[in-house]
């Protein structure tokens, strides 16, 4: 019989305290806020008058168009991820790609296609803004170059998405290192027998890389995914959300009822809402994953 | 065939040079726009390189906010930020790793788990218990939670990397009479070095990168932190792009100084999070 004595011994009780901090975080900044957000979610709540209990209103409201924002923002939202998570995806898989040829100065390329990522969003967002500029704007200056009139960018509805969407391509150096370390772990003997058929580049792309890349697109695509739906700094900095809501992303739209609203009750729905939408999104990407992501296990059979 | 060959790694390089040159673009443009005399950003078509090289713009822009105490302010939030990642999650992550206690990989999986949730569902209710606490308006929402653990990315990460220590290392001490928090800090630590530069640099950036936390948290124009400086500045000189370019590159530029001193860090650590994550 194992005492409790025998259980808890020197060791298990180190392992515990050690382990503490993680736990006690846990529940202090995880488990204990999601009881209280959800029961906001439940309630009118403004942080300075006591809670009201009202059910499930909150999120009748974010459904049936009585906040007619947000519908608006969710598919503002859904517009600039699925816009922005395959052309991300895309140019630095085409970038890996060129990356992983036998060449000099890999490195250099590397950590050069990996620095804008390093920049603080608020910084790029002032850069962009910048180059963004319709009057004195590089971008709109280099139409002027091919004599085409120069555009609103971010000030105009219909581009402000897209035009985020060409800045987000700027710090794709995070995908394209983990694409190049994926390219690197494919054995080289099987492009040599691609070689030996007789195969050509296309080929090799095709009936090799791709498909054992798979598993590190997939991983791109669920980060890519999360990521973008979570964008805040770009709405709140460049845009404040407009012009007239276009670029209302959903992590600002929350952002405002929250703290600009004060209306943290229905921010909270609003925040659930979000999870849920991660949630079924993410596994619905897993569930399909068997049908075209490669499998180890699977290629041995 | 020599040729084709020869024509496909120009071909490769030719892609490369351009690629790097508009990843390369809006550094440069910003640089110079930093330095620029104002009448000069008016001229159309651009002036591509500067006139003269006025470092009275920085002058200027620093001047006009008091951006050496948001340096500091910063500086003080990311370095208690990072220090408490560093030290519990190794703490952590080693006992998930190589100490035995009952429940322990059903705690390590919940804890896991809440790595799937998006920070927006406990945003709100952490700033009412900050509020309630009277804390909004202090460091302490910022750099406190570090010190639980630093994330349960950062444990994981951690804990895979003890993964590749021998546990004869942790025997032969614990028979020369070592106790679990001697082993750790004696043994442990040392060896993990390389995993905590990778955490501490990441810990580092998103610190120093963080915009949403302290525009929450701080209202107090005196605890601004650099981000929030340059957004009050966006706000005030919103047209004046010499100043506005000067006061960017402040903010960029400790990101990058790190960037480059930790550089081969970095790889390293993007592989070992996106590969084994």
């Amino acid at each position: 019989m194992i005492t409790g004595r025998k259980l808890w011994n020197k060791e298990a009780r180190a392992g515990l305290l050690f382990a503490s901090p993680v736990i006690a975080g846990f529940i202090i900044f995880v488990l204990g806020p999601m009881i209280a957000s959800f029961t906001f979610s439940l309630s009118e709540y403004n942080v300075i008058t006591p809670l009201k209990f009202i059910g499930f209103g909150n999120y009748a409201n974010l459904f049936d168009g009585t906040d007619p924002l947000f519908y608006k923002s969710l598919g503002v939202t859904a517009y600039y991820v699925i816009l922005s998570v395959p052309l991300q995806i895309l140019l630095a898989f085409m970038v890996a790609l060129l990356l992983n040829h036998p060449i000099r100065g890999k490195a250099f390329f590397r950590t050069i296609f990996y620095m804008p990522t390093i920049v603080p969003a608020v910084a790029s967002s002032m850069i962009w803004l910048w180059l963004f500029d319709p009057d004195l704007g590089l971008l709109n200056q280099l139409l002027k170059v091919f004599g085409i009139p120069g555009l609103q960018w971010i000030y105009s509805e219909n581009l402000a998405v897209p035009s985020l969407v060409l800045m987000s391509l700027w710090t794709i150096g995070g995908t394209m290192v983990i694409f190049l370390a994926g390219l690197q772990g494919i054995p080289k003997h099987l492009y040599e027998s691609v070689e030996v058929d007789g195969g050509n580049w296309l080929h090799k792309l095709f009936f090799i890389t791709i498909p054992l890349m798979t598993p590190t697109i997939f991983f791109n695509l669920v980060m890519g995914f999360i990521g973008s739906f979570q964008v805040f700094g770009q709405a709140y900095i460049m845009t404040q959300g407009g012009p007239n809501n276009a670029t209302l992303f959903y992590s600002y739209y929350l952002y405002r009822e929250a703290f600009e609203f004060s209306g943290m009750g229905s921010a909270s729905a609003i925040a659930w809402v979000m999870f849920l939408i991660i949630l079924v999104l993410t596994m619905m990407v897993f569930k399909t994953s068997a049908l075209w992501v490669y499998s180890e296990s699977e290629g041995k059979r | 065939m020599i040729r084709s060959r020869l024509l496909s790694k120009s071909l490769i390089y030719l892609l490369l040079a351009a690629g790097t040159c508009l990843c390369l673009f809006p550094f440069y443009w910003l640089l110079r726009s930093s330095v620029m005399d104002q009448s000069d950003i008016f001229v159309i078509p651009p002036i591509w390189t500067p006139n003269d090289w006025l470092i009275s713009n920085y002058r200027e822009a620093m001047t006009i906010l008091p951006f050496n105490r948001y340096f500091l302010n910063t500086l003080i939030i990311v370095v208690l930020e990072v220090t408490g990642v560093v030290l519990s999650s190794s703490i952590c992550a080693y006992s998930f790793a190589r100490l035995r206690w009952p429940g322990r990989n059903i705690v390590f999986m919940v804890i896991l788990s809440s790595m799937m949730l998006p920070g927006a569902v406990t945003l709100i209710p952490q700033y009412v218990g900050w509020a309630k606490l009277g804390a909004t308006n202090t460091f302490i929402p910022l750099t406190l939670p570090a010190w639980f653990g630093g994330g349960a990315f950062n444990v994981f990460l951690l804990r895979q990397f003890f993964m590749t220590i021998p546990k004869e290392l942790d025997e032969a001490a614990l028979v020369d009479g070592a106790g679990y928090f001697r082993i750790y800090s004696r043994i442990m630590l040392p060896l993990l070095v390389p995993a905590l530069v990778v955490v501490g640099l990441f810990s580092f950036l998103n610190g120093w990168n963080d915009f949403m936390g302290p525009l929450i948290y701080l209202s107090d124009e005196k605890l601004y932190t650099l981000a929030l400086g340059l957004q009050t500045f966006k706000g005030m000189y919103n047209a004046q792009w010499h100043l506005m370019m000067a006061a960017t590159t402040v903010v960029l530029l400790p990101a990058m100084l790190v960037f480059f001193l930790g550089q081969k860090y970095f790889v390293e650590g993007i592989v070992m999070t996106g590969l084994k994550g």
